[in-house]
């Protein structure tokens, strides 16, 4: 996780809240960064964690996730956490047809259903077991990254669904969080994703949005990043709180400042 | 000469090895380096992979996209595991130099190829690569191999040396193990090497058959049977480590040209909302899959700008891992244009992969224009062409 991060959201692994649905969405730029943040601090969080990992390989994170202090592997073997390696399975199913139900086996399929199959593996993986041994703090759905599933053929109706079961199961039923990460696709005139984010958007508790900067590519500052808080768990508290910082990614850190309202500075 | 030296002690203490693999005439003169012998040749094997080197930054192993301008570009070379796409310029002139400086490297380092195309015969494809360039160095170095080893059968040809040291580089130690060639447009590449090599052809017209069954799955027919093409020469051939008896690792080069053209039976080229709209998407998902559980890489052409729907570039876009543009001049207003009076087209560099890590390597030049001269394929930044004016 990145401590700096942390500050500017306000939280920290002991102190993590639950219940949320924290939407990471990124434009024009890479937000995977995000998603590594996230898995190491609910990691280290304590929290018992089922990661979908549809994007890039597990020794990908495994070896991010090791830069920013945390063993995947040894997770894994605990039984913190449990990993859908989405590049793997997708050869598994198509090349040799399995009998038992998989969770991305809409791969097969002409018309990709819905995803109930998912939805169970996760309520499987994430379903708090009583018999009191190794007491995870809460359970958390991580996936990287929805607009995936687009692209494989799945509805955006589809995909809102699975996220609307996954966040009665996971958040209101056990207390957990959802995080998950989807592309906003800009001027590409996606509409799958433009209801995709809309919707997710709609729902969300806390939203991280990291931008490519307005005027192009820069060698110091990566990118803007936007933290919008929504829908306040306490009435009291004022609604929807936002904050904008640029931000540079450093081999093991992150390196973020306030904006500057001078366009010639450093 | 000290290449030579280190070669003939190598052959000669991992005798074994040259036993087992002495089918394959590459491998007998793999340079080893200094700790590789003996039981460290386990891991070793892996690094030494002939026409392969780890990544500066995350030690993540690079094969040569036969353009050492473009391997810079993208930080050292291609990922192996990866995809490089090709986004084809309008009208399909310089997109498939790149397709075959890719194809010409891996013969030259001995990397078994794959080439799939629903245009051309494969056959035909790799008569028509570039020779390997052989500079002064080279011939020097291997007219010392030739002294020092005195085992070559014919020695007739005195006089045409040059064509004597050919079917050499490919199996000489100073060629295989070097990274990333020069090569010479306006030749064709021996036939000897081509001979030596190991390929695989996909023709899409051979492949499928008149009647076709439909497939339940969603992917055209086209797209299904290079699937199981590609999976099936992985498999067989043991690039995902399958294959246990394999002792010499090689690298599978993949190669498929204008993917998503209506050639392949998909049109999503021609229309806006086809039918078809998750086949393109759905194969690039799963080569993926397979290219990560394997040694090999990928290159991809596609007429990106024949897409109708700009929703399906952009995922495109997001399904591979490289990605690079070729913009040409050939009738835009750019081509009167005295900033680019010298070059032939843009080159853009769109999508670069974090693999392994929060960051990469990126070029901090952004302007990148391209120029096809008689012999060669040059990338340079246009951005001192302008201080000029």
């Amino acid at each position: 996780m990145f401590p700096e991060l942390n500050n500017l959201l306000n939280t920290t692994p002991e102190g993590a809240e639950q219940g949320k649905l924290t939407l990471l969405c990124d434009a024009k730029t890479d937000g995977s960064f995000l998603v590594h943040h996230f898995l190491s601090f609910y990691l280290k969080a304590n929290c018992k964690v089922c990661f979908v990992a549809l994007v890039q390989s597990f020794s990908h994170y495994n070896m991010v996730g090791q830069k920013l202090g945390v063993s995947l592997t040894t997770a894994r073997e605990r039984g913190q956490l449990v990993v859908l390696e989405g590049l793997k399975s997708a050869v598994d199913i198509f090349f040799r047809p399995q009998e038992e139900p998989h969770p991305l086996q809409f791969l097969r399929e002409a018309n990709a259903g819905d995803l109930q199959p998912l939805y169970a593996f996760v309520r499987d993986a994430l379903e708090p077991v009583d018999c009191g041994e190794a007491a995870w703090r809460c359970p958390v759905l991580l996936v990287d990254d929805l607009s995936v599933l687009l692209s494989l053929g799945v509805g955006p109706v589809a995909v809102l669904d699975f996220v609307h079961y996954c966040r009665a199961t996971v958040c209101r039923e056990w207390k957990g969080n959802v995080v998950a990460l989807v592309h906003d696709s800009g001027d590409a005139e996606d509409e799958e994703s433009d209801v995709l984010l809309n919707g997710l958007s709609h729902q969300s508790h806390l939203i991280l949005r990291a931008e490519g900067l307005a005027t192009g590519f820069c060698k110091d500052v990566h990118g803007q990043l936007r933290i919008l808080w929504r829908r306040p768990l306490q009435p009291t508290t004022p609604r929807d709180r936002s904050l904008t910082y640029q931000y540079k990614i450093q081999d093991k850190s992150i390196f973020c400042c306030e904006p500057s309202s001078e366009p010639y500075s450093l | 000469m000290a290449a030579a030296g280190t070669c003939g002690t190598g052959t000669r203490s991992t005798g074994s090895m040259v036993a087992a693999a002495s089918t394959n005439n590459v491998t007998s003169f793999q340079r080893r380096g200094p700790r590789a012998s003996g039981a460290d040749s386990g891991c070793s094997r892996l690094v030494s992979i002939a026409g392969t080197r780890p990544s500066v930054r995350n030690g993540q192993l690079l094969v040569s996209t036969g353009l050492p301008a473009l391997d810079q570009l993208l930080g050292g070379g291609l990922a192996v595991g990866t995809v490089l796409l090709i986004e084809e310029d309008k009208y399909n002139i310089y997109s498939p130099l790149l397709f075959k400086y890719f194809l010409a490297e891996g013969i030259v380092s001995g990397h078994a190829l794959l080439v799939a195309s629903a245009k051309e015969d494969p056959a035909d494809i790799l008569q028509k690569l570039p020779a390997p360039l052989i500079d002064d160095s080279y011939k020097k170095e291997c007219d010392e191999d030739v002294c020092s080893h005195k085992m070559e059968p014919d020695i007739k040809m005195k006089i045409a040396w040059r064509y004597q040291l050919l079917p050499k580089m490919e199996a000489g130690p100073v060629s295989s193990s070097r990274f990333g060639h020069y090569y010479d447009i306006s030749k064709r590449i021996p036939q000897e090497l081509i001979e030596t090599s190991k390929w695989h052809g996909f023709f899409l017209p051979e492949k499928i058959s008149s009647a076709f069954n439909v497939e339940s799955c969603s992917l055209t027919p086209g797209y299904m049977k290079l699937l199981q093409f590609i999976q099936n020469i992985i498999y067989k051939e043991g690039f995902d480590g399958s294959n246990p008896q394999k002792k010499q690792k090689n690298i599978l080069r993949i190669g498929i040209q204008n993917l998503g053209s209506p050639l392949w039976g998909d049109d999503i080229c021609c229309t806006e909302n086809c039918d078809t709209s998750h086949s393109l998407t759905k194969f690039l998902y799963i080569l993926r899959g397979l290219l990560r559980t394997s040694l090999s890489a990928c290159i991809i052409t596609m007429p990106t700008h024949l897409i109708q729907n700009k929703a399906v570039i952009a995922r495109v876009t997001n399904l591979s891992d490289t990605v690079v543009g070729l913009e040409s001049f050939i009738g835009s207003e750019k081509e009167t244009n005295p900033l680019y009076k010298d070059y032939h087209g843009l080159i853009h560099i769109r999508q670069i992969p974090r693999l392994n890590n929060l960051i990469y390597d990126i070029s901090d030049v952004k302007d990148l224009a391209f120029k096809l001269k008689k012999k060669l394929f040059t990338i340079e930044s246009c951005m001192d062409v302008r201080v000029g004016l």
